[in-house]
């Protein structure tokens, strides 16, 4: 059986002003039924931009490419947008970032859930009523029969984001993609948000991917792990290994930066900001920020490495740890 | 939400009694007075002159006039008019059918149109349609009423010969008015060829008077829409695979009307303020006109009344356009 969801150098470039801006480039990513993935990377290193490809929801001036972009068996680049409608929100569905502005402030959340079950079923409109209830009280929110009639703006942050996901799974997708969904929430919810999450892809054995800039999300929910950097792929590892033995010089320090795995007194950071669209270095887009780069890093982009170095886009992916002095 | 309406019903008090000093401040500034206007060129002795003016109660110091006035008011007597020896408030209910009449088509027309212009501008951001649609509206709006008016007489009436030049209906037909609606009247009276004469009629004055309101419409729906558009959730409601035609005219749309309704509460005080200039272009009699001759006859008691009646409507529209807003949007109907 193929993949769930296959990618292959998917590009997507942004016509500014000042010229063609490419927010991803080259990214690969595959994800099986049922797996967990989560995708990681700083903020502008083109995660979202990928998934929102995948999606078919970026503005007009995005230039997707790519050299394969195929779900559940189907073509997404030749899709018309007819029947790109009837695949999302049904058996692809998506759950944002920004709870509070990510459902419609002038409709009641009954009013939002059974719209995505009046879109992709033939249910009877008593019928959705009770259903969306039912969803609701699967992702935890009390008193499911009297939130229907409630505003976005009457549930706190953390109750929105349940309300966003029950939307998504409305119709049991196979595919979920979360896009950073516990960044705007509280510490105690992000927690609570995460194990939602984790129970429903259980459940429904969906599969799960999870867009976030976390390492400590990553530990807690995924299998498998891609680092974005810069809009490209730097490496894909599974979860255990990747902790053990990152081999991209930037996922090294991604993990360094996490408060638990560090002993000295100062949280050590990764110097500098993502290149944005005017400031690309050549070479290695990571250089100018790493400590390892020599010369060939400034002069030559490196391709991606071997599955056993987790595909590390570095020149001198790392050891493992037990040869390391 | 009660509490939301008195407050602004309170608000509307000191408003009106503002009104009702700018009003009897304004006619006696213009130059004249009601008794040299009547007598014209024939002349008057400086004797008669002060016995008229005493008739009128013209005479007393300002500040004692006004209190009569102010005294009238409140026990609902709006005064007498000079000219024709009516009262003001049945002149004013007599002649308020017809500017309704054609405001409501205008402001009808101005929405029916203005909104989707600007609604298609918005999706179609940068194209060549929305760079008409601007273009356009902005030229309607910088358009004067007199300049406009005759321009569309001229070439329509004039030039093409399709549509009347002026008044309400042909003067080949008549019927006792029953609402004052000439639509609904013409309808009724079942005269053949009635109905479609008061339409004719109704054309070109709706065109100019709707012309301001139509483009301030599409420019605030569009750039509503263009805030709307980009809100993340246009794109959920997108990411749920619904059509576009929904998530436009649905989700962004209830969002984009919460200023637009703003917006078209304020053009009617433009089209009261059109409807001067508009009614007397096209010989439309109702409100416009009859203030434009009240102030020509110096009629102290019309043009007072006739500003602070259309100060109220104004205000009362306002009021209703505040509560709407609350019934569009949730946030504030649920603000305490």
């Amino acid at each position: 059986m193929s993949a769930l969801l296959d990618i292959r150098g998917l590009s997507v470039t942004f016509t500014t002003a000042h010229g063609g801006f490419t927010a991803v480039e080259g990214v690969d990513l595959t994800v099986e039924h049922g797996e967990v993935v989560a995708v990681v990377g700083e903020s502008g290193s083109g995660k979202s931009v990928a998934m929102l490809a995948v999606m078919g929801l970026l503005p007009w001036t995005a230039t997707v490419h790519a050299e394969r972009m195929q779900f559940a068996g189907r073509d997404l680049q030749t899709l018309g947008a007819a029947a790109r409608r009837e695949i999302i929100g049904r058996d692809m569905a998506m759950v944002f970032q920004e709870p509070m502005t990510s459902l419609n402030p002038c409709f009641t959340v009954g009013f939002q859930l059974t719209e995505t079950l009046a879109a992709h079923t033939k249910e009877r409109r008593a019928e959705r009523r009770r259903h969306a209830a039912r969803l609701l009280a699967q992702v935890g929110i009390p008193e499911p029969e009297a939130r229907l009639a409630a505003y976005p703006h009457q549930l706190s942050g953390g109750m929105n984001q349940r309300v966003s996901i029950a939307m998504a799974i409305a119709c049991r997708p196979k595919l979920l993609i979360a896009d950073e969904p516990t960044t705007a929430l509280d510490v105690t919810i992000q927690a609570q948000i995460l194990e939602l999450l984790g129970r429903l892809q259980e459940e429904s054995g969906m599969a799960l991917v999870l867009i976030t800039h976390d390492m400590g999300v990553v530990a807690e929910t995924a299998q498998r792990v891609v680092v974005q950097y810069a809009g490209q792929q730097v490496e894909s590892q599974n979860v255990r290994q990747l902790f053990r033995a990152p081999r991209h010089p930037y996922t090294k320090a991604l993990l360094d930066a996490l408060p638990g795995r560090h002993r000295g007194r100062r949280l050590p950071s990764i110097p500098g900001v993502v290149p944005g669209q005017l400031d690309r270095p050549g070479g290695c887009l990571f250089h100018p920020r790493c400590g390892r780069a020599e010369d060939l890093c400034r002069q030559r982009a490196p391709s991606p490495s071997a599955a056993e170095l987790g595909f590390a886009r570095c020149h001198f992916p790392l050891p493992p740890p037990e040869s390391q002095p | 939400m009660l509490r939301f309406f008195l407050t602004r019903v309170g608000l509307l008090a000191p408003t009106f009694l503002g009104v009702t000093v700018v009003a009897f401040i304004f006619v006696r500034l213009i130059p004249g007075d009601p008794v040299e206007v009547m007598v014209g060129e024939m002349g008057i002795s400086p004797e008669r002159h002060a016995e008229l003016l005493a008739r009128l109660g013209l005479d007393l110091p300002l500040w004692e006039q006004y209190l009569r006035y102010l005294g009238g008011l409140f026990q609902g007597d709006l005064g007498v008019s000079i000219v024709t020896k009516q009262p003001v408030l049945h002149e004013f209910f007599t002649l308020l059918p017809a500017t309704l009449e054609l405001s409501f088509c205008a402001i009808t027309a101005a929405i029916l149109l203005g909104l989707p212009l600007g609604i298609l501008a918005a999706t179609r951001q940068g194209s060549a349609f929305d760079h008409t649609v601007m273009a356009s509206s902005l030229a309607g709006y910088s358009m004067p009423i007199f300049w406009w008016g005759p321009l569309l007489i001229i070439l329509f009436s004039g030039v093409l010969g399709w549509t009347p030049v002026s008044g309400r209906i042909s003067l080949l037909y008549f019927f006792e008015p029953v609402t004052g609606f000439m639509l609904i009247d013409s309808l009724l009276s079942g005269e053949p060829g009635a109905f479609t004469s008061a339409l004719g009629h109704l054309i070109l004055p709706t065109i100019v008077l709707g012309t301001i309101p139509m483009a301030v419409i599409a420019r605030q729906t569009r750039s509503a829409m263009l805030e709307v558009l980009g809100e993340d959730y246009v794109r959920t409601a997108r990411a749920k695979g619904l059509p576009a035609s929904r998530v436009i005219g649905l989700h962004a749309l209830r969002n984009a009307l919460i200023p637009v309704v703003t917006v078209i509460g304020l053009q009617v005080g433009v089209l009261m303020a059109g409807a001067v200039l508009t009614e007397t272009i096209f010989s439309w009699p109702g409100i416009g006109k009859w203030m434009v001759d009240s102030i020509f006859r110096r009629d102290y008691p019309s043009v007072q009344g006739g500003l602070l009646l259309i100060a109220a409507i104004v205000m009362l529209v306002n009021l209703i356009v505040d509560l709407l807003y609350g019934l569009i949007n949730p946030r504030i109907r649920h603000r305490n």
